[in-house]
């Protein structure tokens, strides 16, 4: 373990045998002539002070970047509160949308729709994908390598172009419809899930799977009676943490579903999710009050589901133990 | 079901093929209209006379890029330190929710928070509308914090322990054990947390555009506004048609080439580190 230590550090970190040791015959001496020779050590002592306030600098410089921040997180998350809270009304609630009350309750159904509507189409996928890569390819496969470098490519191209794909193949298809909204979102999230269900298919123990076989089932009735089932909490984790982003994405929807702010009467009809709202309301500028209510409700929404995955991904650690 | 399982996994790379695919056979015969060359370099973006340069908008996404770096990764990774090695444990916990909780916010909100509370800000100080690329670095610096922080929290963290003590046995401080020793280590883990912030910062579209003022022009300034290449697919994607779609199109390939520049440096710190 120590071996391997040393070896993972970087060459500068190498020398610490070398340079304590020869720290240490230095020392020798200076704790021998400690009485006699002060003109020796006295250079030692001045040397000490700027370096005491090096440290304390560096000290200052951490302590106040982190002041900085959750002085950030503060303004950010108090302002979009308090003016949140101070412009919420019950006519925001109301069913139907009017340019007189701005009502965001076709867009949060549209939000239900929309994210359920793409879960459907990537999680399967997702899910399955995984299980490809985890249960049944062999570690090290090139298919493997394959499809986690088109993993990293999609989680790594800007929601905007998703959107402008979306634009260009599933509108001419649908038009402006829930269901292009939805196809753009579950090629967003498929890189999420498949990693979040493949981390979790990999933790657990291969034991598990020995002991299925070992009973006798075949590979399918391992996989779905006893990987699947241990690594379900992880696996929720990352689909929760999936919704999260369906919820808050904005760029890759407004040129695919539309920014229609009535209820979605099929699949095919346009259809707006609140952050498309919010983001049509803040762009007019005639609903500013509105706007403040509707990011508030936005930001509870996408914090408590993330509260949600992180609590679902505690739950799998400890299931995992 | 073997078969399903295994089609289920191509359809990641099947994803990227058509989104590659459709992307060029949009954007390249724009490119070959146009001219390479004139696109790429070209001052002027006037869709209505049909001439289309996108050189503003590279030199925009890359100015407010630059400036989201330059403003959120020294805080970013400096309390990234903190939470690792200072933070007492009490406060740990609640300050990497708070992290946590930023990471979470949907980018409209930011965008709408420095709509109504940064740009007015801005203004007030140094005058003008407050939308520009100081405001914009500024949100975006905001919005790769979360990023930088925990990436640099848990490469931190994961510096062998041997390392810190070694610097200790030496004689320095715990300060100075930190950082000449632990976070020298971590560097790789903490390149790639501030290259990831670079890959959200050039990419983000939604709240770029709410703050960033969207002059199609060179930008000229700080105070001045411009126009990043993801805002301008924004902004005229809704009513485009013909060349000027496909001049949109190209835009996207742009980016998209220079987010995949910043992956494969990326995979390529990762591969170093592992060796």
């Amino acid at each position: 373990m120590k071996q391997l230590n040393v070896a993972a550090l970087p060459s500068q970190l190498q020398s610490p045998p070398q340079s304590s040791q020869s720290s240490q015959q230095s020392q020798q001496p200076r704790v021998i002539a400690l009485g006699s020779a002060t003109a020796r050590t006295a250079p030692r002592l001045q040397s000490r002070r700027p370096r005491r306030m090096l440290s304390a600098l560096l000290r200052a410089m951490v302590t106040i970047s982190a002041a900085i921040t959750a002085l950030i997180i503060l303004l950010v998350v108090g302002y979009i509160v308090a003016q949140g809270v101070s412009h919420l009304s019950p006519r925001l609630f109301e069913l139907k949308y009017t340019s007189e009350n701005v009502s965001m309750t076709p867009a949060i159904i549209g939000t239900l729709a929309m994210t359920a509507l793409a879960l459907a189409i990537s999680a399967p996928i997702g899910i399955f994908s995984a299980v490809y890569l985890a249960e049944y390819a062999r570690r090290g496969n090139r298919l493997v390598r394959a499809v986690r470098l088109a993993a990293e490519t999609l989680a790594g191209i800007p929601s905007i172009v998703y959107g402008l794909f979306g634009a260009l193949l599933f509108n001419r298809l649908w038009g402006y419809s829930l269901l292009a909204g939805a196809a753009t979102l579950a090629l967003m999230l498929l890189p999420l899930i498949m990693r979040t269900a493949e981390e979790a298919l990999l933790a657990v123990p291969d034991m598990y799977r020995e002991g299925g076989f070992g009973l006798g089932a075949g590979r399918l009735r391992v996989v779905f009676s006893i990987t699947l089932p241990a690594a379900s909490r992880g696996v929720v984790a990352g689909v929760i943490l999936a919704v999260g982003r369906a919820v808050g994405e904005t760029a890759a929807l407004i040129f695919t579903s539309g920014t229609a702010p009535e209820l979605p009467r099929s699949l095919l009809s346009s259809v707006r999710t609140l952050s498309v709202h919010m983001y049509v309301l803040s762009n007019e500028g005639l609903f500013i009050d509105q706007a403040y209510a509707t990011a508030f409700i936005l930001l509870l929404l996408t914090t408590g589901i993330n509260a949600l995955s992180v609590f679902a991904a505690r739950r799998a650690g400890r299931a995992g133990k | 079901m073997r078969a399903v399982f295994l089609a289920a996994a191509c359809v990641c790379m099947l994803a990227v093929a058509l989104i590659t695919l459709f992307l060029l056979a949009n954007g390249l015969p724009a490119f070959g209209k146009i001219g390479a060359l004139k696109f790429l370099t070209g001052t002027l973006w006037r869709p209505g006379n049909d001439i289309y340069g996108v050189a503003p908008m590279i030199l925009g996404s890359l100015y407010v890029t630059a400036g989201a770096v330059a403003l959120g990764a020294p805080v970013g990774v400096l309390t990234g330190v903190y939470l690792a090695r200072f933070c007492p444990r009490r406060a740990r916990g609640t300050l990497r929710q708070a992290v946590n909780l930023l990471s979470g916010i949907p980018s409209v909100v930011y965008g709408f928070f420095g709509l109504v509370a940064l740009a007015p800000t801005i203004s007030r100080v140094f005058g003008g509308s407050g939308r520009n690329m100081l405001t914009a670095s500024l949100l975006l610096g905001l919005m790769i914090l979360p990023t930088v922080i925990s990436v640099t929290e848990t490469s931190v963290s994961a510096v062998p322990d041997s390392c810190y003590q070694g610097a200790l046995a030496l004689g320095a401080t715990h300060e100075r054990a930190v950082f000449s020793a632990v976070l020298p280590a971590a560097r790789s883990g903490v390149t790639t947390g501030i290259a990831l912030g670079v890959a959200r910062a050039i990419g983000e579209a939604t709240a770029v555009v709410m703050v960033a003022g969207n002059q199609p022009a060179m930008p000229s300034g700080l105070l001045r506004g411009l126009r990043t290449l993801t805002a301008n697919i924004v902004l005229e994607m809704g009513y485009a048609a013909d060349l000027h779609k496909g001049a949109l199109a190209a835009t996207a390939v742009t980016l998209f080439v220079f987010t995949l520049g910043v992956n494969v440096l990326l995979s390529l710190g990762r591969g170093r580190r592992r060796v």
